[in-house]
């Protein structure tokens, strides 16, 4: 069977593009050979800097013949319908098509249209031009004299040739016969811009590949990693270092040259004494080098390792000695940076913070700044932490900010800020804290474990939610611009990791108050104070009110007003409805932010591969906002449900919950209350009455000792009685008061099983 | 090459270096031009390639563009920054189809050696605000050092290229310092001789960078700058008014008079930008009435003869 080789080959493509374009160019191609009737055996893609290659095999030679049936009008159809099916099908006149029979709605013609496959290599050379007019770049560009002319060709790069050959392993190859803006398909290509500049013919994938390498072009992007991660380990190891892997840089450095050569150069041992993550980040982000460790102090050591695109004639001296001295002037300015960051004591630059916007609509850093210090100092106590440190580690936490690294590499923040920290003399718990309080990131992120760093990291975090939420300013399908949803997931990984107990809502809450203080506080003016006094709408600017702010009373009352009611808030002191916004009111805050969580920890255990579902039968229980609670109770119902005991009581309880909602839609009325013993008349519910009764006792005392498993064990004791009752006793007993008895005592096992999660929630 | 004397060898003279790369792109049909007169932020801004760009017309040229960076002074402590420095630029309209071949001619003609030093075109999208313009292309570098960019136009002062211009912009004392092998910028040779005749980079700009930056940074009158940015502003707006022949806009007579305003706009932004004086806000809608009247320059230009008419 045939196969097909096709290479498009361009300018420099950017390496970050590369991957997902060998990825499209692959599916478009398949997925449009295979609509076509093309079926095939295998398809690979590469990308390198200059071109862009897919190799199918195991093509047919041809299309298969198609039978189709195509309906057509009623017979006795007016005219014009009937030229427009016979023009449609391809026919000539009535007598080609068939009649069917309808009687119910009449016959009605229908054409049998036999068509015959066509030459794959026909087919091919009608799809790739396609494919290569829509192909989605991120970005595409026009170029030369044809780029004058509306519709011109749109590549990433310049795109200067095409390769696409189709044909049988032991044939000489067919080429596909097409043309792109110009650029007809042959099978010639050529192999490295600078080693192997020549043009050269190929056949097919086999030869295709080989001959590429021999022009030094290393055509699977794998292979490249493997080189370099090979090369620079050894090159690295031969020294007496260790690389230090990176995958990101690897990939990205794997798309720039299509012949990987490692080399090692050297920089003056005097810059270690900068940072070990600011070196890093200068020669990862400016140079796209690695950088490697001494093994025996586990610190860097003064090498870094580049990756040339050729053999140098000189053996790479020249190239090593380029890049070192980009690198030395690199650190220098980093070392400068560093040395002038050190000049400045960290909180002498809070000031600064006083003109920097955070957020239109939630005021300026410094206001931030102050929020969260006062929410870690609530929550301290709460954590074990020492409220003076905490306060201390909030102020100073956003510091780093303002800092010549950090502006220069923003992923060293927190860090610089604790080295600075530890420089000027701060105490280590609250130096840490600066670090941690980004942290979690991520689900392999690192937990902070210092207290005052776990305050500080939750006041953080529950600022920031609050006051989106505040001004609603949610995240939507994938768009999360202030990573809200990574905030929450921080916050919930740190309340297991660090078995915190925590009110969800009263933090909320907390947070909520200090945002709308500064609404009131800030003095800028800017909010509007709206009320409905005996129908009328009264309005009023807040520094109006300025005097009455100064009475504790008034301002309260203010304060009481945005908790219940939310507000409007108008930016830069103009009344116009541009530029204000609503600002919700705490309660609708708290209802929103505690789905948002429940969903989150869904994510969470989902990506866990834990059951997702319980968490809702967690949260549908009341008052559920205590997190570390909700992990553990969910925790302990999966494992439960896991049990021969769970499984059966879940179905029982649906069979109560199932039968309760037919009965309870058909006399129109809730079967509540407790069932009367005296009209029980099988021991199977007397039996059964007494297990509820004992289960809910049980189950209540371990929930309110937080003891979820053995709340579990109490419920597994519900199952014989359930089990038995559905067995012998009929429900809807003839006599009335029996069966609304019934009803009542299957009300009660829903009842008590939701002393520890609303099963009906649960998916079986 | 073994015709040009010591002195005149790009490895040796930042002059020669110059002179090298005129040479080169008049051999590849390339009109030199001479810096424009005015003080600009990059060469991009010379009319020679900001409008030029513009229209159907082909265009090849090159010129060396002093430009100006008032941000960048450093009072001459940097080795390696400044704010007064040379592009040398060229433009190809329409961008030729060995374009990256030209391009890598001209570093060997200056002394880069591709089979001895690592040559490289790393993605790098150019944008400039001001001028309402982006293209796309790389940085060019030699041994992980950034020497030039280049750019395919798309887009110019708003106005969509066509057909679309290939710009190269070599950074000269970057280029210099490293065919000179040299660390700091001032230290360059700027003549080629040696002993007492020898001039370097610093005896002929060590003063102007420090001077300039103490201007730029803390004595640029503020108050006239920005007069002269609304006067700027203000005139650009009247020549481009006055410039429809009569009054119908299918034909204009005055872009260039009007471009230098928009210029001379931009650089004053620039100005007040070093001193601190704008802000955050402010800025944004500074950039925004310099990207207005670039714009408005672009629509004049492809309304005049050498634009297309």
């Amino acid at each position: 069977m045939p196969d097909l080789l096709l290479e498009l080959f361009s300018e420099e493509i950017p390496a970050r593009m590369q991957a997902k374009a060998a990825d499209d160019l692959r599916k478009m191609v398949t997925d449009k050979l295979v609509a076509e009737g093309l079926v095939y055996d295998g398809a690979k893609s590469f990308a390198t800097p200059r071109r862009l290659a897919l190799t199918i095999h195991g093509l047919p030679a041809r299309q298969p013949d198609l039978k189709d049936e195509r309906k057509g009008p009623k017979v006795g159809a007016p005219e014009a319908a009937v030229q427009g099916f016979l023009k449609a099908a391809g026919l000539k006149s009535l007598d080609e098509a068939t009649i069917q029979k309808d009687p119910k709605k009449g016959d009605f013609y229908v054409a049998l249209i036999e068509k015959a496959g066509r030459p794959a290599i026909d087919v091919i050379a009608e799809i790739i031009p396609v494919i290569i007019r829509t192909f989605p770049w991120p970005k595409a560009m026009r170029w030369g004299e044809l780029s004058a002319k509306p519709g011109a060709l749109q590549w990433v790069r310049p795109l200067h040739s095409i390769v696409a050959t189709f044909g049988m392993e032991t044939e000489e190859p067919d080429v596909v016969a097409f043309d792109v803006a110009g650029i007809k398909a042959g099978q010639v290509t050529r192999g490295h811009r600078f080693m192997a500049p020549a043009e050269f013919s190929v056949r097919r994938f086999e030869d295709y590949e080989a001959k590429l390498f021999d022009a030094k072009v290393v055509l699977d992007p794998q292979r490249r990693k493997d080189i370099i991660l090979a090369d620079a380990k050894e090159l690295a190891f031969a020294q007496g270092f260790e690389l230090i892997e990176d995958q990101g840089l690897l990939d990205e450095v794997s798309g720039l040259v299509e012949w990987p050569v490692v080399l090692m150069g050297s920089f003056d041992e005097s810059f270690l004494s900068i940072p070990g993550e600011v070196i890093r980040a200068t020669i990862r982000n400016n140079q796209k080098c690695f950088v490697v460790n001494d093994p025996k102090t586990g610190k860097l050591a003064n090498r870094f390792i580049l990756v040339a695109n050729i053999e140098a004639s000189d053996g790479g001296a020249a190239i090593i000695a380029g890049n070192e001295r980009v690198i030395r002037a690199r650190l220098s300015d980093a070392k400068f940076f560093y040395e002038t960051d050190l000049k400045t004591k960290l909180e002498d630059r809070l000031p600064k913070f006083d003109g920097i916007v955070f957020h239109e609509k939630l005021g300026t850093q410094a206001e931030r700044i102050a929020r969260i210090e006062r929410l870690a100092a609530e929550i301290a106590p709460l954590v074990g932490a020492d409220v003076e440190k905490t306060k201390r580690a909030a102020r100073l936490a956003k510091t780093d900010l303002l800092t010549e690294v950090v502006g220069e590499f923003p992923e060293v923040q927190g860090l610089m800020g604790k080295y600075y920290a530890l420089a000027q003399g701060e105490d280590t718990s609250v130096a840490q804290a600066i670090e941690d309080h980004y942290k979690p990131q991520g689900p392999n992120d690192r937990v902070p474990s210092d207290p005052v760093a776990i305050a500080v990291a939750l006041a953080d975090k529950i600022d920031t939610l609050v006051g989106f939420w505040a001004i609603d300013e949610k995240p939507t399908g994938s768009k999360d611009p202030y990573a809200l949803r990574r905030a929450a997931l921080g916050l919930i990984k740190l309340v297991e990791d660090r078995a915190l107990r925590l009110s969800l809502s009263a933090s909320f809450m907390g947070a909520y108050k200090l945002h709308a203080e500064q609404l009131i506080d800030d003095g800028r003016g800017y909010y509007l104070y709206e009320k409905e006094i005996d129908g009328d709408l009264t309005a009023g600017w807040l520094p109006y009110c300025n005097e009455a702010l100064n009475d504790s009373a008034r301002r309260d009352e203010f304060l009481e007003e945005i908790l219940s009611e939310g507000c409007r808030v108008y930016l830069n002191g103009r009344i116009s409805d541009e530029a204000s916004f609503e600002w919700k009111n705490s309660e609708e805050i708290i209802l929103n932010l505690l789905p948002f969580f429940a969903d989150r920890l869904k994510v969470q255990l989902r990506e866990q591969g834990a059951r997702h579902d319980l968490v809702d039968a967690v949260f549908a229980l009341e008052g559920q906002d205590d997190l570390l609670m909700v992990v553990r109770r969910v925790e302990a119902l999966g494992k439960f449900l896991d049990t021969d005991d769970g499984k059966n009581l879940l179905a029982g309880t649906k069979r109560a919950s199932n039968i309760l909602a037919i009965e309870e839609k058909k006399d129109k009325r809730t079967f509540d209350g407790a069932p009367d013993a005296s009209l029980f008349v099988a021991d199977e519910e007397k039996q059964l009455a007494h297990a509820i009764d004992e289960v809910k006792r049980e189950a209540s005392d371990a929930v309110a000792k937080e003891n979820f498993e053995a709340a579990m064990a109490a419920m597994a004791k519900l199952r014989p009685a359930v089990d038995a009752f559905f067995d012998k006793v009929k429900v809807n007993d003839d006599d009335a008061k029996v069966r609304e008895n019934r009803l009542k005592l299957l009300n009660e096992i829903r009842a008590a099983t939701r002393a520890v999660a609303d099963f009906s929630k649960i998916q079986d | 090459m073994d015709s040009t004397p010591i002195h005149m060898r790009p490895e040796r003279s930042f002059q020669g270096l110059i002179l090298t790369l005129q040479r080169y792109w008049a051999d590849h049909g390339c009109v030199i031009l001479q810096p424009y007169d005015m003080e600009v932020g990059a060469g991009t801004f010379h009319p020679a390639t900001t409008l030029r760009a513009l229209g159907p017309r082909h265009w090849n040229a090159a010129y060396v563009q002093p430009s100006r960076r008032p941000k960048d002074g450093r009072y001459g402590e940097n080795p390696n920054r400044l704010q007064h420095y040379y592009q040398f630029q060229v433009i190809l309209k329409p961008s030729p189809p060995d374009i990256q071949d030209l391009y890598l001619k001209s570093l060997a003609a200056i002394g880069v050696d591709a089979g001895l030093h690592d040559i490289r075109f790393v993605e790098d999208d150019w944008e400039s605000p001001t001028l309402g313009a982006w293209g796309l292309g790389w940085e060019c570098w030699c041994d992980g050092m950034e020497v030039s960019q280049f750019t395919y136009f798309q887009q110019v002062a708003g106005v969509e290229c066509a057909p679309v211009a290939g710009e190269l912009t070599y950074g000269l004392e970057r280029l210099a310092m490293y065919v000179q092998g040299v660390e700091n910028v001032y230290d360059l040779n700027f003549n080629g001789r040696e002993g007492a005749d020898k001039v370097t980079y610093g005896d002929v700009f060590l003063q102007a960078e420090q001077e300039y930056s103490r201007h730029n940074f803390e004595h640029a009158d503020t108050a006239m700058l920005f007069e002269q940015f609304k006067m700027a502003e203000g005139a650009c707006r009247k020549y481009l008014e006055a410039g429809w022949d009569g009054g119908k806009k299918d034909r204009h007579l005055m872009a260039l008079p009007a471009y230098d305003q928009c210029i001379k706009a931009s650089h004053v932004f620039n100005l007040l930008d070093a001193r601190g004086v704008i802000s955050v806000t402010e800025r944004q809608s500074y950039i925004l009435r310099v990207r207005e009247l670039a714009k408005a320059c672009g629509e004049a230009w492809i309304h005049t003869e050498a634009g297309g008419v």
